[in-house]
């Protein structure tokens, strides 16, 4: 019987989210409970609907387990409008404070909603996706272990629904990009060992000797995020049916812990996996080799070794020790080599094929994101200094760096590599429109640029009003001054996210209807087509 | 377990170990011969669809 034993463990696991949600200590964690009690049994439902008892057809063990990518490829455009779309809407609470609807939608508890979702949702499931796709085609090997990749699939979405759901009840440990409580942690920690030995599992069966870089990127991210997820959440439940926890560490102890993972979710989640797609799916789109194969080696190392002690320049200034802090700042500006490195060997992959740049849009989408690589990698060691650092911290300019690499690395890369699987996943001869990619493109980009620009003006002039002193040693400007100064730059920093998200929607649709299979009839994107040339007879004024 | 560990890593051996590897690492990508290696394996993406 197909999903035999599953339908068995999911109706024992939604049993006991059932007893959970009964047995409850508090009335967050019996809500919560009752959302995953629906969630597991309306999953188990759909699985008995599409039980039967037929033997079970053969599987081809050298043929690619693209399943569970379609699924992924679908789950990142998916999360990303959804994740893109509180964005915007907790942007325009900031700009206009009614906006906040009590108790649920609240900015406090849609922002953590927001980052998760575009991190660990739209990212994470991108991530997860390529990882598959890549490691398979890289390897010439079937993903290892039969239904692991399922169970990878559908365990982290399950992570994702029930920590979102978790935000909006109010549940939070109150860690930056960590938020959700113990009991999520645990099973996100299974879900991750899964993806690990899924992961080495097709390494080790690879018909390839050699591992291909990307595969190194992918798997430092899965193996570090698994490090730095278990000891920022080392903590103790105040009970078994509740919904807290307390941290084992306390203080600046704590505070250091916090921002060695927050940084390293950076440098691993959202630099090192990341890294892995541009290694294989710029060099697939441009149909050359990576420029320098040797150089992608070093950057790895470099990058490796350098990241990890980069943390503590989050905690400039504060109780933690001034060695630390200089630490922290010392290893943040060496990081420029290794960034830089990386990207000058994504953009020289294109050496001697830059007209791409013209004529496919899905190759400029890839060089716009390495470009944003290398310009938010360079303002990132630059705001790490300390001097930077004491005007540019708690102010709008981290906001804007953030976004500079999250929309511009992140996002672009990520739908660069969208672009690229989908037709090949569907059996597609091309996208539904390669017209709407440029539309994505330009409205993906603006939308940075405005978002990025504005809050550079509106962060530097919240840290020099903050920091102006008049003759007698008074501040001159209340805080309440500062946050009517900074509203025009609010809201237009709304407009640049929603131009963002407005090409996130396109890209939306451009895959429902390639994945539907439909082809717009649409003119060839300019300087695709070699336009006629008059017969090369007589002198050309500039021959 | 506290931040002082940091500073005990270092002040071991440990970040002269990590020197001497990343090093390591360079010369080996770098050795003389290394480049067909290098050369064959950043065409492993064309091999397959």
């Amino acid at each position: 019987m197909k999903f035999g034993t599953e339908i068995v463990l999911l109706s024992l696991f939604a049993f006991g989210a059932l007893v959970a949600a009964g047995f409850g200590v508090d009335e967050p964690f019996r809500q919560h409970m009752w959302v995953l009690f629906f969630a597991v049994a309306g999953f188990n439902a759909m699985l008995m609907r599409n039980t039967d008892f037929k033997p079970a057809v053969p599987i081809d063990p050298a043929a690619y387990m693209d399943g569970p990518i379609r699924y992924g490829a679908i789950a990142t455009v998916f999360w990303g409008v959804v994740g893109m779309l509180v964005g915007v809407v907790i942007a325009l609470q900031l700009a206009f404070p009614h906006l906040n609807i009590e108790p649920w939608f609240n900015f406090g508890r849609l922002r953590p909603l927001h980052t998760s979702g575009v991190i660990f949702a739209f990212g994470g499931n991108a991530l997860l996706c390529t990882s598959m796709y890549v490691v398979q085609r890289t390897s010439r090997a079937r993903l290892f272990g039969s239904n692991l990749a399922w169970f990878v699939f559908w365990g982290y979405q399950l992570f994702i629904v029930m920590a979102a759901t978790g935000y909006l009840l109010g549940i939070t440990e109150g860690r930056e990009y960590a938020e959700p409580e113990w009991y999520l942690d645990l099973w996100l920690t299974v879900v991750w060992v899964a993806y690990l030995i899924l992961f080495l599992g097709t390494i080790l069966k690879r018909k390839e000797p050699h591992i291909y870089v990307a595969n190194w990127f992918y798997l430092s991210f899965i193996v570090t995020i698994a490090m730095l997820h278990v000891v920022n959440n080392l903590s103790t439940p105040v009970s078994f049916l509740g919904s807290k926890s307390y941290s084992a560490f306390s203080g600046v102890q704590d505070a250091l812990t916090q921002w060695w993972y927050g940084h390293n979710a950076v440098g691993f989640f959202l630099t090192a996996g990341f890294l892995g797609m541009m290694y294989y799916f710029v060099p697939k789109q441009a149909n050359r080799p990576v420029y320098s194969y040797r150089l992608s080696i070093i950057h790895f190392w470099a990058l490796i070794f350098l990241y990890i002690w980069a943390g503590p320049h989050h905690l400039h200034y504060t109780a933690l020790p001034d060695w630390a802090q200089t630490l922290g700042m010392v290893f943040s500006i060496m990081l420029w080599m290794p960034s830089w490195g990386g990207m000058i060997n994504g953009l020289m992959t294109l050496s001697g094929a830059w007209d791409k740049l013209r004529t496919d849009p899905i190759i400029r989408m890839m060089v716009a994101a390495v470009a944003f690589y290398g310009m938010s990698t360079f303002e990132g060691p630059i705001m790490s200094i300390k001097t930077v650092n004491s005007l540019s911290h708690y102010t709008d300019w981290t906001i804007g760096h953030v976004h500079s690499g999250a929309l511009g690395w992140v996002g672009m890369i990520s739908f660069g590599a969208i672009y690229y699987m989908v037709p090949k996943l569907w059996n597609r001869e091309r996208l539904y429109s390669l017209r709407l990619v440029a539309w994505h493109f330009w409205l993906a980009t603006l939308g940075i640029v405005v978002y990025a620009a504005v809050m550079w003006v509106s962060g530097i002039m919240q840290g020099l009003m903050w920091r102006e002193y008049d003759e007698q040693g008074f501040l001159v400007y209340s805080f309440a001054e500062t946050v009517a100064a900074i509203h025009p730059y609010y809201v237009m920093r709304a407009a640049g996210g929603a131009m963002y998200l407005a090409g996130m929607l396109i890209m939306a649709w451009n895959i429902t209807m390639t994945i539907r299979g439909y082809r717009r009839e649409e003119d060839p994107m300019p300087g695709s087509i070699a336009a006629l040339q008059p017969a090369r007879s007589g002198a050309r004024k500039w021959a | 377990m506290d931040y002082n560990l940091m500073r005990e890593f270092a002040d071991s051996c440990g970040l002269l170990g990590m020197v001497l590897f990343f090093a390591g690492c360079v010369a080996f990508a770098l050795r003389p011969g290394g480049h067909s290696q290098a050369h064959e394996a950043a065409h492993i993406p064309f091999k397959d669809d």
